[in-house]
């Protein structure tokens, strides 16, 4: 074993402490170019990840940074800074540590920039924007190890995409850096692996005692719960019983507005006024650290929260995680329930309270798979060429670069390393001069060549521009909320644009936990006073809309054909035998379709089981076929499992309307033009910096962005179709928001086994789906013929032809 | 001199196909405007068929070029051209006499020169045959290259044609807000470039390709009218909004 210096090891004995196993491991492989350590949470991961730089930087007296630490939350970086002051002051260590994230002060990052500490705390988008300075190579000289936290919710996003190249070009700058990864337990450890180190070579893994099993349970309540709905307000007395019965509850919630609207309800009735608090990324940052600091010095007995505390911070109190609503996805669930019980040996203890009558189903699958150590996760596929553009521009706008350089230190990052020259050259393309098959002057240069062939900015004001839209984080549009009346009052918290612009003066919301009234629009500033009195109208501001996974969706599959219902509530057992009863219950081998009318319309339920971005699709694509078929489709709501859609006339044969070549065809003729593609190109174009959310005009006038993402989008698809911004849409769109993989899948699964049912009416599983929210109207001739409906009612117009 | 009600306006659209047979096949909006009868078209432009005048607003060309030349993103070239074709179809189905552009017909003053040799030959071909009138706008002061006539304001017969809104106006044509209407009609919003119209003024909606808006409600529009204007939406169809 590498020996500690006297003063580590005193610190430690002092303390009755003795290291980890993991923590040594460490230590002892400190010297690998790239190293990955597996532990849940709690297991001590930070120390096991900054104990051999403190030895380094104590032993030879470093000058300059040495590490350089990321995570995926500002919040996180805060933390660990005060985490890491504790022992380095108690041993006297010579050791600066700085943090520096979007909220640190511009002098501040000037003077960190020239003089760096030797341990700073950072975030990916703020080391995007620190390699996007021409004086990086200064500021990175003599960096020894580069430490990425929480790595594993970082790889399955783009901002994790961005932060790879941002280590790629780090490593370009200092070649002898060494990477270490901290990683929550994952399916794939491997491709955890293959994603930190240098590509082609893999990392070594170490992994920690990943501990006793949990102790997870569902929520027994009074109550059943509602057959739709997500806000599981029926609960609230039972927990509440648990928060009194326990030191520290975190309750998660899937949705911001979930959160809110439960807050709230948990107030209602918190006759004993115990401490409870909220926390979700619309709440102002100020707020937000009051509650984080109340958690920390133990003031508060339970949070309310998001996924904004899946993350980081170390609070050793928690000894309770209740998850409200389906999990969807039971690795979130595992490391959701590691929150609980901070202490190594200890088992977490966590209770799962389903929302509605479906999510009794889902919650019970989702205990036999952790229970079975069944995790969840899809490969992600190839990097994604939106975020390499803006690489590309970053490192332009951080000075003259050699295009086979960079092509080269690309290659280096996993997720890049099969891209070929071409793409790469594309991208360049589309970053030099737009990209466009029209030839155009010499204005439409963003970078230009040197006599020597570098590539540089043809204008010193594109720089600025680059710089204040570097990330990749796909915010909606929000505005800030606060409450009007005096200056400088206080930011309550931020409300998404299109919730904004739905409400007229005296509507009242909730946020922060508190019911405002809507008085006015100002600037770009929500205005609202406070109300007391009224109920609140449901804030819709959402947080991620995550679809069931793909292995969850199978097990709630085989639980319905195994009829061993045993383990569900008697409410819904009852409810499966009746639909078994009035129709059929959905298989994975077989795809059942239920035909019936109501209320005047005539509707088919389908029961995909895909997710709910999927059977989204699926409903676009359907009711794309039924209006060619004249068949008058009006609308459709998807859920995870099922589809709904409805007409004015009725569907004879839906199984034709599923052949699966014709999905396929469609998706390609129709996919381009709908909805869910435009909002994909949006956050394309966003990244690969067509649409800049910021400029300093924008700061002014307050307008959002300059064009609308819908035109250009339609302008490129009529004269620009090969365009490289239109080919990544699809590709994205077919992997995220349309998710076409996932109908796929269900197509294989069944095979063109369908099975028709006709009713007389809704059926037990059929009906939460008309109590959803989120239904989407069908565009096109239907939308003409109601708004035209609309027109001869509220309307006139004087148009002749149809 | 009063604005049209519901009843007259069928009355109207009849007339105006009988004697000016284009009118039928635009999905158009006619309209008394004083005593002079106007078509809103589904495009947004405005056809004036007693004169045989069609007026277009803040057409933006070149947009995209100026833009990028001031080191901003490189958006798709294309608007000029697609804004071009649009105004194209316009002229075909009215055949006007006279084609007045209502200011910020080009982005900026260097915009015209910069616009590629395809929209340079568009516009000449739909000047051709045609008076044609650029109006000056705030973003294009000043003669703008092309052949035609630049003038700040035009008065024709008893209609006053301007790029930005006077502040007493008199049978006013004005452009330079681009107004958009959003409208939610069940639980859909709907928004469109619209018309904003009262007794003596009519503001133009936007008619390039790349042009943001602004909401009829916004406070920009309060000291322009007395009462609130009336709405006409384009798109497929000029629709009056009757509310």
């Amino acid at each position: 074993m590498r020996e500690l210096p006297p003063v580590f090891q005193n610190w430690i004995s002092n303390r009755g402490w003795s290291l980890h196993p993991h923590q040594i491991a460490m230590l002892n492989s400190a010297e690998l170019p790239a190293n990955l350590l597996i532990a849940p949470t709690g297991g001590g991961k930070t120390l096991a990840g900054f104990l051999p730089s403190l030895v380094e930087i104590t032993e030879n007296s470093h000058v300059g940074l040495h590490t350089l630490y990321i995570s995926p939350l500002k919040a996180l970086a805060a933390d660990i800074k005060r985490n890491l002051k504790n022992p380095v002051t108690e041993m006297g260590l010579p050791i600066r540590i700085d943090d520096r994230t979007g909220d640190t002060s511009y002098t501040k990052k000037r003077q960190q920039r020239a003089d760096p500490p030797h341990i700073l705390l950072t975030t990916p988008e703020s080391l995007a924007l620190m390699l996007s300075y021409e004086d990086c190579a200064r500021t990175f000289a003599g960096l020894q190890r580069v430490i990425i936290d929480e790595i594993h919710a970082l790889a399955e996003s783009k901002r994790g995409d961005q932060l790879m190249l941002c280590v790629s070009r780090l490593q370009a700058l200092c070649p002898k850096i060494r990477r270490v990864g901290l990683s929550a337990t994952v399916e794939d450890p491997e491709a955890m692996a293959r994603y930190l180190a240098q590509a082609p070579s893999l990392s070594p893994i170490q992994y920690a005692d990943p501990g006793p099993d949990p102790n997870i349970s569902m929520l027994q309540t009074e109550t059943a719960p509602p057959w739709s709905g997500g806000g599981a307000a029926y609960a609230i007395p039972e927990v509440l019983e648990q928060v009194r019965q326990h030191k520290t509850t975190l309750i998660f919630h899937n949705t911001r507005a979930q959160a809110e609207i439960f807050f709230h309800n948990l107030w209602m009735v918190n006759t004993e006024g115990l401490p409870i608090g909220i926390h979700h990324g619309s709440l102002d940052r100020a707020q937000r650290d009051k509650v984080e600091a109340a958690m920390v010095a133990g003031h508060l007995r339970a949070i309310v929260c998001t996924g904004s505390l899946d993350l980081g911070i170390d609070w050793g109190d928690v000894d309770l995680v209740i998850q409200i609503g389906a999990p969807k996805n039971v690795k979130r669930l595992v490391q959701r329930i590691g929150r609980a019980n901070h202490q190594f040996n200890a088992p977490s203890k966590a209770i799962l309270v389903p929302a509605n009558r479906f999510e009794i189903i889902e919650c019970v699958a989702a205990l036999e798979a952790v229970k079975d150590k069944e995790l969840d996760g899809n490969p992600r596929g190839p990097g994604p060429l939106d975020v390499l553009t803006q690489h590309i521009l970053i490192r332009a706008t951080s000075g003259p670069f050699n295009a086979d350089h960079l092509f080269q230190e690309i290659k280096t990052v996993g997720a890049y390393q099969s891209i070929t020259r071409q793409e790469f050259d594309t991208c360049l393309e589309y970053c030099a001069t737009g990209g466009y098959a029209l030839k155009r002057y010499d204005q439409w240069r963003r970078l230009k060549q040197n006599a020597d062939g570098q590539w540089h900015l043809r204008d010193p004001r594109s720089a600025q521009n680059i710089r204040m839209n570097i990330g990749t984080i796909q915010d909606t549009d929000t505005l800030k909320v606060k409450l009007r009346g005096g200056r400088g009052s206080k930011i309550l918290g931020e409300v998404e644009e299109a919730f904004a612009a739905t409400l007229i003066k005296g509507d009242t919301f909730l946020i922060g936990g508190e019911i405002v009234r809507y008085e006015g629009l100002r600037d770009v500033v929500v205005e609202v006073s406070r109300d007391a009195k009224k109920k609140p109208k449901i804030a819709t501001f959402s947080g991620s809309k995550f679809s069931t996974s793909t292995q969850l969706s199978h097990r709630i599959l085989r639980m319905f054909e195994a009829r061993n219902w045993d383990m569900l509530p008697n409410h819904t057992q009852k409810w499966l035998q009746l639909q078994a009863e009035m129709s059929k219950l959905p298989t994975s081998q077989n795809l059942l379709l239920e035909t019936f009318e109501h209320d005047g319309r005539h509707h088919l339920c389908l029961y995909g089981f895909a997710g709910r971005n999927a059977l989204q699709t699926l409903g676009l694509l359907l009711t794309h076929r039924m209006e060619k078929a004249d068949l008058h489709p009006m609308g459709f709501v998807a859920t995870d499992y099922a589809l709904l859609i409805w007409g004015l006339d009725p569907i004879s044969d839906p199984a034709a309307l599923m052949s699966p070549d014709g999905l396929r065809e469609g998706l390609d003729t129709w996919l381009a033009g709908n909805a869910v593609m435009k909002r994909t190109f949006r956050t394309t174009a966003i990244i690969a910096c067509l649409i800049e959310r910021n400029t300093t005009s924008s700061r002014k006038s307050g307008r959002q962005t300059l064009f609308s993402s819908d035109i250009l989008y339609d302008t490129l698809r009529k004269y620009d179709p090969d365009h490289l911004l239109l080919s990544i849409t699809k590709t994205e769109a077919l992997r995220g928001l349309v998710d076409f993989g996932r109908i796929e899948e269900m197509l294989t699964r069944t095979r063109g086994r369908i099975t028709h049912v006709e009713t007389s009416g809704i059926t037990p599983l059929s009906a939460p789906l008309f109590l959803e929210v989120g239904k989407i109207p069908i565009k096109g001739a239907a939308e003409d013929r109601l708004l035209l409906e609309a027109a001869n009612a509220v309307l006139s117009k004087t148009g002749h032809e149809k | 001199m009063r604005f049209s009600p519901r009843r007259d306006m069928k009355n109207d659209l009849e007339a105006a196909s009988d004697h000016h047979g284009h009118a039928q096949h635009m999905n158009g909006y006619s309209f008394r405007f004083g005593d002079t009868q106007l078509t809103a078209l589904p495009s947004g432009a405005l056809y004036w068929p007693g004169a045989k005048i069609l007026c277009v607003s803040d057409l933006h060309l070149g947009k995209s070029e100026r833009v990028a030349r001031l080191g901003g993103p490189l958006v798709p070239p294309y608007e000029s051209q697609e804004t071009l074709l649009k105004l194209k179809t316009d002229i075909d189905k009215t055949a006007p006499n006279t084609v007045i552009c209502l200011g910020d017909s080009f982005d900026d003053a260097l915009a015209a020169s910069k616009l590629g040799p395809q929209e340079m030959a568009s516009v000449s071909n739909l000047q051709n045959g045609r008076e044609w009138i650029w109006i000056e706008g705030n973003h294009d002061p000043g003669p703008v290259g092309f052949s035609g006539i630049t003038q700040s304001t035009l008065n024709r017969q008893e209609l006053n044609f301007c790029h930005i809104g006077t502040v007493a106006p008199q049978q006013e044509i004005s452009g330079h807000y681009h107004p958009k209407k959003t409208i939610t009609l069940k639980g859909r919003r709907i928004t469109r470039p619209c018309f904003l119209i009262s007794n003596s003024r009519i503001i133009m909606p936007a008619y390039g390709t790349y042009t943001g808006g602004l909401n009829s409600d916004n406070p920009a529009f309060i000291p322009l009218f007395d009462t609130p204007p009336k709405i006409i939406l384009t798109g497929r169809t000029a629709i009056y909004l009757n509310s």
